[in-house]
């Protein structure tokens, strides 16, 4: 790594010292990327631009917002009617949760596909896996600020939660509360958390990315870049993709804010947060829904928040689970059929997280929640032993030419010069 | 077929061109977009709209006694009205200008010269002088007297003895009617 | 693979808008509110005439919390008018030298006065029922404007086999179809000064509008801007598409 690749004597000056500058080319600039990668593996960047995004509304929008249960409501009006934009900047960070999750989530089924959790990846899975927890809490602290009904509710109902621990559960929920409900001290605090969590995400990101960068990418065919022939260089090629996806994104994300930026909220949560009253259907976000059908449909209360947790906890321990050598569900013919189950599974949980607890909706949401932990526990080490693969092609470009099942990786290459 | 060649040539390097120009082209949309944006997320600490429709306030003055005062809050500072006596205002008018600090003529200082309307705040170093209420200090001049530091301000609000290099501020007002001023 | 980040968004959609159905028993009238849709508008006279309608026949028990006098300005009243509305209104302010709290005639910068001095004194002046407030409703509540316009227009007689309590009142569009609050509108309740009609559906349609408004003043700017961005950003992906298919068309194959 010699410094003399850059022509201006400033930054040679500087990177002689301080590398930054040879760090973010190799990094970013001449980073080797396989290049067959489809458009699912542009949600990665997605997802730090995500984070940006909250990041940069959230802290604006600390700066006119009160955490105090007697004008929090009320500061939240004032930003959406007084401060100048304030309705854009909430309205962005929002419904900027939610394209968050989407944006995560379908980077997970990504990697649970492509097998991207796989030796030598396991490391960036589990770091990925602790973002997504982190996520999750800073996301419910989050839904909390304004003190509406739903934010009240959401958070004496999920707070409740840890009450379930034998013997210390209720000194538990007291500590969180800061005591004997969910209270000014406890909307004080969830805000100072709320500011300090998407840092700690800031940092695991930053180690997710270490991770990554210590064997590259994984790719829609699963095998190891050969060699040079296989790979092109991150710039130009991938941040003019991702600039492409960014803008897809970006015009997606706009018309939830200027034109639906209330669908996938809840009418209660415009309604002050009252005590005394509890709304007649509270259901968490949207992004917690398929953990909340899998917390009520075990009927034991310990049992329902360890199901819960475990639902996250068995992601940490799937790379040991899905012990088959073959990364991309391309060529595993089986495990793809139960892939797709298992998508379908995740989507009927959503689904009936957000239906009363009553009737039918108690029994598919136990079925299902049976199926989630079937398909890592029992399938995915069942299926490493008896499936027999399909053949793998020998190197990325043999695929390509040989016009596999991966046509839309194809596509994004098949210009002729 | 040379020509052909050239022709061809010509059409390649063209059309890279074009397609070159598209390149920076989206770049430089990503700039005027992250530029767009930037304008709410500075713009959001200008003062919001609750804060701007107080910043001019109406005052009635119909109740201020002769050698009375009284003290509002304008933009979040003390506004000092003071209804004057014949007498502060006489002094106030013959002041020869060689004898102040910052000269300037009573009549510059008011548009009525029975209200005296001025910021109270010292110009030194922000404190609110006394001289409000009847019984307090008013200084060597008759005026206000700033206790951090010791500045004396006479009947018209002029820094006449300490440390303030200027006289205390009057702020933007009109008289809408007789009674009835509108500061800022 | 591909359908799959669609079919994701699509199942989101589904679900959310399940919850929004879920929440009442009963089917709503829809009106076509001309300030539904991308480029919806709020009309400025429907606005004035359901501004007077509430203070008219609503401000008695319900509040307007976060509703400023200064923001009529969007109804298209002049400042002096506003200043008159204003003047109309006592607006507790204080502690004065004497540490008394006084009552002095509103200014444009004031919000709305509420009809109560407190949540209890509320409950306490319509046996035991909260009016709530009203400057937020059409966002508190699934479908909110149509959900507005149907609860004012759908007070009936009960069925033979439904009991109405004292106090409450038979209501078709209201889940549950008791509710505390006594019809509003009869019609003619209010003569509007531009000769609009005053039955009981224009009242309600006007209200729908004054308090769609009230719940949310940006929308129309929301809207416009909305256009605006979305153009500039459909050119963005024409343009970076564009650009990315450039970049690639020398990436050989093998």
């Amino acid at each position: 790594m010699s410094a003399d690749k850059f022509s201006n004597p400033v930054v040679r000056w500087i990177d002689h010292r301080l590398p930054i500058f040879s760090f973010m080319d190799h990094e970013l600039n001449e980073y080797p990327t396989p290049k067959n990668l489809n458009y699912f593996w542009n949600f990665g960047s997605l997802a730090g631009v995500s984070l940006v995004i909250m990041i940069v509304t959230g802290i604006v929008l600390a700066m006119s917002y009160t955490p105090h249960v007697d004008y929090a409501f009320q500061s939240v009006e004032r930003i959406m009617r007084d401060v100048n934009h304030g309705w854009l900047l909430r309205y962005i960070h929002m419904n900027g949760a939610s394209f968050f999750f989407i944006v995560v989530f379908i980077h997970i089924f990504r990697g649970l596909y492509y097998g991207s959790y796989k030796a030598p990846r396991e490391l960036l899975w589990i770091l990925g896996v602790l973002i997504l927890l982190l996520m999750m809490a800073t996301a419910f602290m989050g839904y909390v600020l304004p003190w509406g009904q739903m934010s009240f509710w959401g958070a004496t109902v999920i707070t409740n939660l840890f009450s379930a621990i034998p013997f210390v559960g209720d000194s538990i929920v007291t500590f969180l509360w800061g005591g004997f409900s969910v209270d000014n001290p406890t909307l004080n605090r969830f805000f100072a958390l709320h500011y300090l969590m998407p840092f700690l995400i800031v940092g695991v990101v930053i180690l997710h990315l270490v991770a990554l960068h210590r064997f590259g990418s994984n790719n829609p065919i699963g095998i190891d870049p050969s060699g040079p022939q296989d790979t092109v260089p991150f710039h130009p090629y991938y941040t003019i993709k991702d600039f492409f996806g960014l803008s897809v994104f970006l015009t997606l994300f706009a018309a939830a804010i200027f034109f639906f930026p209330n669908f996938m909220g809840h009418p209660d949560n415009y309604i002050p947060a009252n005590p005394m009253q509890t709304p007649a259907h509270i259901v968490p976000e949207w992004y917690f829904l398929p953990f909340y059908a899998i917390l009520r449909a075990v009927p034991d209360k310990l049992g329902g928040v360890l199901a819960m947790f475990g639902a996250i906890a068995v992601l940490f321990i799937l790379p040991w689970l899905d012990r088959s050598p073959i990364r991309s569900g391309n060529f595993r013919p089986v495990f793809k059929i139960f892939f797709w189950v298992f998508f379908a599974d995740c989507i009927a949980l959503g689904y009936l997280g957000g239906m009363p607890a009553e009737g039918i909706y108690v029994v598919l949401s136990r079925v299902a929640t049976a199926w989630y932990f079937l398909h890592f526990l029992v399938i995915l080490p069942l299926l490493s032993v008896i499936e027999t693969p399909k053949p793998l092609p020998q190197s990325l470009s043999k695929s390509v030419l040989g016009g596999s099942a991966m046509a839309g990786a194809a596509s994004a290459v098949k210009e002729k010069v | 077929m040379a020509k052909t060649n050239t022709s061809k040539q010509e059409d390649t390097h063209v059309d890279g061109r074009r397609r070159d120009f598209i390149v920076v082209a989206s770049y430089a949309m990503a700039g005027i977009g992250a530029a767009a944006v930037a304008w709410p997320l500075i713009d959001q600490m200008n003062p919001a709209a609750d804060t701007l429709a107080l910043a001019s306030i109406e005052v009635d003055i119909s109740k201020i006694d002769i050698g009375q005062s009284i003290t509002v809050k304008w933009r979040g500072k003390p506004v000092f009205i003071r209804h004057r006596t014949e007498d502060e205002i006489n002094t106030a008018q013959s002041v020869e200008l060689s004898q102040l600090k910052d000269p300037q003529l009573d009549v510059d200082r008011v548009s009525n010269p029975k209200y005296l309307v001025m910021i109270g705040v010292c110009t030194h170093l922000g404190c609110v002088p006394l001289g409000q209420k009847t019984g307090e200090i008013k200084g060597e001049y008759d005026g206000w007297f700033c206790p951090c530091h010791g500045s004396h301000y006479d009947s018209s609000g002029r820094i006449r003895k300490g440390p303030a290099p200027v006289n205390l501020e009057i702020p933007p007002y009109t008289f809408e009617t007789e009674s009835l001023i509108k500061i800022g | 693979m591909k359908w799959f980040g669609s079919l994701i968004f699509g199942c989101i959609l589904f679900v959310s808008n399940s919850f929004a159905a879920g929440s009442g028993d009963v089917v709503l009238k829809h009106k076509d509110w001309s300030f539904s849709g991308p480029f919806g508008t709020l009309d400025k006279s429907a606005m004035q005439r359901g501004f007077q309608a509430y203070r008219e026949i609503c401000a008695s028990c319900h509040s307007l919390n976060y509703i400023a006098f200064r923001n009529l300005s969007d109804l298209g009243y002049s400042k002096a008018e506003i200043k008159a509305f204003a003047a109309e209104y006592e607006v507790e302010d204080g502690p004065n030298d004497d540490g008394e709290m006084f009552m002095r005639p509103g200014i444009a910068a004031d919000r709305f006065p509420a009809p109560y001095p407190n949540d209890a004194a509320a409950r306490a002046g319509n046996g035991g029922a909260y009016p709530p407030d009203l400057s937020l409703i059409t966002k508190a509540r699934a479908n909110g404007p149509d959900y507005l316009y149907s609860l004012l227009t759908s007070y009936k007689d009960a069925p033979g086999d439904k009991e109405v309590p004292d106090g409450m009142y038979y209501n078709a569009a209201y889940p549950g179809n008791l509710i505390a609050m006594p019809q509003p509108i009869y019609g003619d309740d209010v003569s509007y000064a531009d000769g609009a009609p005053a039955d009981i559906s224009s009242i309600a349609s006007d209200l729908v509008y004054f308090l769609t408004w009230t719940a949310e003043p940006s929308l129309e700017k929301r809207k416009r801007t909305g256009v605006k961005v979305m153009i500039f950003l459909l050119i963005m992906v024409g343009m970076s598409y564009g650009a990315m298919r450039f970049i690639w068309s020398d990436v050989k194959k093998a």
